[in-house]
């Protein structure tokens, strides 16, 4: 008899024959990976109804390493490739898991409507304050004064705050961690994925390689740190107060959790509302919103 | 191929006036699309229209996006979802589309989208008709890719072509664009929509094998690798980067010629079965007039004026641009002196023909910029040039 060898819990969840990721050392996305695998571990849902998607860049290849049924996609249109997933089969548990650039740089569009609409997803957002897979360019994330290839004397322009843009934007759940706080991050995916409307989920993570670097951070562990130690836990945290400044206080903690009828609660309720018995209820209404 | 009867809930089966970009959702319909996204547009918007009216009644979605962009990722999206799924642009959206008809194309995702050509470049003519974005349907995303193109020439080509850019679109796999015009997508005429029972659908082919074996990329006998849906257990993985049969990405030169040799040639191989052209006295000819869409119905008054004195002249329209009917082409230009071809361009398509006569005949295009449809009598001035 053929005995198994022990595995990593996390690998069931693994594409194990893709392995060794891209990644860079002491790179944070693995430990939102892990995080995230723990949340679908954890999470007691059926796993066949989970999709992932991601737009590009660095953590755009979440999608290529998860298995689950997973779609790498296009530059910023991760969300609204997930939005049709979601609509073609309401059944589907969608999460994007991509990077800064990707969600709110040139899908920020995307982003803000999806958000409006309260569509039903899970955004998990890897910001590590630069375009990491293209060598270090000054992003929508960067903090002013921050150094980036393509802000060398510093960065001059105003970033965006996640939370702030999802929050302003109509999310119903929106949290922010560091790569550090890998039990919190696990508990706020369980909830984002667990809720029915748009759920962000923003954690800060080193990128040693490039904005590490340039900016003298020092090495993975040293990042990790420092971020982990600048944060502060302030939950229900005014989003409009939480700006992150270079090198700055990294306010933490889950801002937003309430509850409003998702894009197709809102379809079916008003369209039934009008039309009444020549509606033809689309996907299956729960519970609470029959 | 498994066809189907159509679903008689999206089908209004009678008589109806309707134009052209009506027809184009009532195809849709019909065809058993239940997924709508798409952006405003100018003259596309009344496909949009009737979608948003229809849909609830049929069970189905409707989105309006944010952009076109965003419109091509969602249609995407919803087909790996099982559905159906089609939009309508216009020109300026048509360009914004290419983006992620590219990522159609190398996901292999079945979808429709229809093109109501105005003029262009950029703003153009907003409401005036044109045929100016036939290269961008063949060309527009970047990569080498094959895609299929079909042009309507009236209302109820707007209905019935609509279903066969639905069925080519399951069958192999490839987004079928629908090009049509303002011209045609504002034209009121008859079209009349037959009992669902006598429509045939086309599904796409499901993988049935063991789950953990399924290879998203791999050709069956056929050239076309079956599908399945997101949902159903079969933890597949599918990248617009270049990738093996499993979906992996593969950055190599081998790899990226397995990948682009298939995208390429499931279309270029199965040609014969996808092309549609309507011929008209072609044998006789001395003198062939090429057309598709809109500029079809013109030339064929210019085509009647030359015979009645007594020009040998044959009528070719082109039901499917793309593929493009190479080797009939070459054929008649052994047989023929000349090809005229009308577009409302300054000449896009013409040059595929001058490519596929290869010199044995004359090829004369009559260009229009757009903004209205040739003048007959322009087009038979030049079939009398060139039969002489």
């Amino acid at each position: 008899m053929n005995k198994e060898k022990p595995r990593h819990p996390v690998e069931q969840f693994l594409r194990m024959d893709r392995m060794p990721h891209i990644w860079c050392p002491g790179c944070g996305i693995g430990t939102v990976v892990t995080s995230f695998t723990e949340a679908l571990r954890k999470g007691e849902m059926d796993l066949d109804k989970v999709c992932v998607v991601s737009g590009i860049g660095c953590t755009g290849r979440v999608a290529g390493y998860i298995k689950l049924d997973s779609f790498h996609t296009t530059h910023g249109r991760a969300v609204p490739f997930a939005t049709g997933l979601k609509l073609g089969n309401p059944e589907l548990n969608v999460v994007v898991f991509s990077g800064d650039g990707d969600i709110v740089g040139i899908g920020g569009n995307h982003f803000i409507h999806a958000a409006r609409r309260n569509m039903d997803l899970t955004i998990i957002v890897v910001n590590n304050f630069n375009y990491a897979m293209t060598g270090g360019q000054v992003a929508a994330t960067t903090p002013i004064e921050a150094n980036a290839s393509t802000s060398p004397y510093g960065n001059f322009e105003y970033p965006f705050s996640i939370p702030y843009l999802a929050e302003a934007s109509g999310a119903t759940y929106v949290a922010r961690w560091t790569a550090l706080h890998i039990r919190r991050i696990t508990k706020s995916i369980q909830e984002a994925m667990a809720k029915p409307g748009f759920s962000v989920v923003e954690v800060i993570t080193p990128c040693v390689t490039l904005y590490g670097r340039r900016n003298r951070l020092g090495d993975g562990l040293n990042i990790l740190k420092y971020y982990y130690d600048q944060s502060e836990i302030q939950h229900n945290a005014d989003p409009r107060n939480i700006n992150i400044s270079y090198q700055g206080k990294l306010i933490v903690g889950k801002f937003v959790d309430k509850e409003k009828p998702t894009f197709l609660d809102a379809m079916n309720q008003h369209l039934n509302k009008v039309l009444g018995d020549d509606y033809q209820k689309y996907g299956k209404i729960r519970e609470d919103q029959q | 191929m498994k066809k189907n009867k159509a679903d008689p809930k999206g089908v209004l089966t009678g008589t109806h006036f309707l134009d052209g970009d009506f027809s184009l959702a009532e195809g849709a319909l019909a065809a058993g699309c239940r997924f709508f996204g798409g952006y405003p547009i100018t003259p596309s918007t009344e496909t949009a229209e009737r979608f948003s009216e229809r849909i609830p009644r049929v069970g189905g979605v409707f989105i309006q996006m944010e952009d076109e962009l965003g419109t091509m990722a969602v249609l995407i999206g919803a087909s790996w979802a099982g559905k159906k799924a089609m939009s309508v642009t216009s020109g300026p959206g048509f360009s914004l589309m290419m983006e992620n008809l590219g990522l159609a194309c190398m996901l292999e995702t079945p979808l429709v989208l229809a093109n109501v050509q105005r003029g262009g470049p950029s703003t153009g003519l907003p409401t005036l008709t044109g045929q100016q974005d036939m290269m961008q349907a063949r060309w527009g995303s970047h990569g080498d890719y094959e895609i299929i193109a079909i042009s309507p020439d009236s209302p109820q080509e707007c209905f019935d072509f609509t279903i066969e850019a639905f069925n080519l679109s399951e069958k192999y796999r490839v987004p079928v664009l629908v090009m049509t015009d303002e011209c045609v997508g504002h034209m009121h005429e008859k079209v009349v929509i037959p009992p669902a029972e006598e429509i045939e659908v086309s599904e796409r082919k499901l993988y049935k094998g063991p789950k953990d074996q399924y290879l998203p990329f791999k050709p069956d006998k056929d050239g076309i690798p079956p599908m399945v849906k997101a949902g159903d257990g079969y933890q597949f993985h599918v990248t617009g980067l270049t990738h093996d049969e499993r979906g992996y990405p593969v950055i190599n030169a081998e790899c990226q010629d397995w990948c682009v040799r298939h995208l390429v040639d499931k279309i270029k191989n199965n040609a014969d079965d996808i092309i549609q052209i309507e011929e008209d006295q072609t044998d006789s000819a001395e003198v062939v007039v090429v057309s598709y869409g809109i500029s079809s119905r013109v030339a064929v008054r210019a085509v009647n004026k030359a015979r009645k004195e007594g020009l040998k002249v044959g009528n070719l329209r082109l039901i499917t641009v793309w593929p493009f009917p190479e080797k009939r082409i070459r054929k008649l230009a052994k047989d023929v002196k000349a090809f005229v071809f009308p577009e409302i361009n300054y000449g896009q398509v013409v040059h595929e023909l001058e490519r596929c006569a290869g010199g044995q005949c004359k090829v004369v295009g009559v260009p229009h910029m757009g903004g209205g449809v040739h003048n007959p009598d322009d087009i038979y001035k030049v079939i009398k040039e060139a039969a002489k």
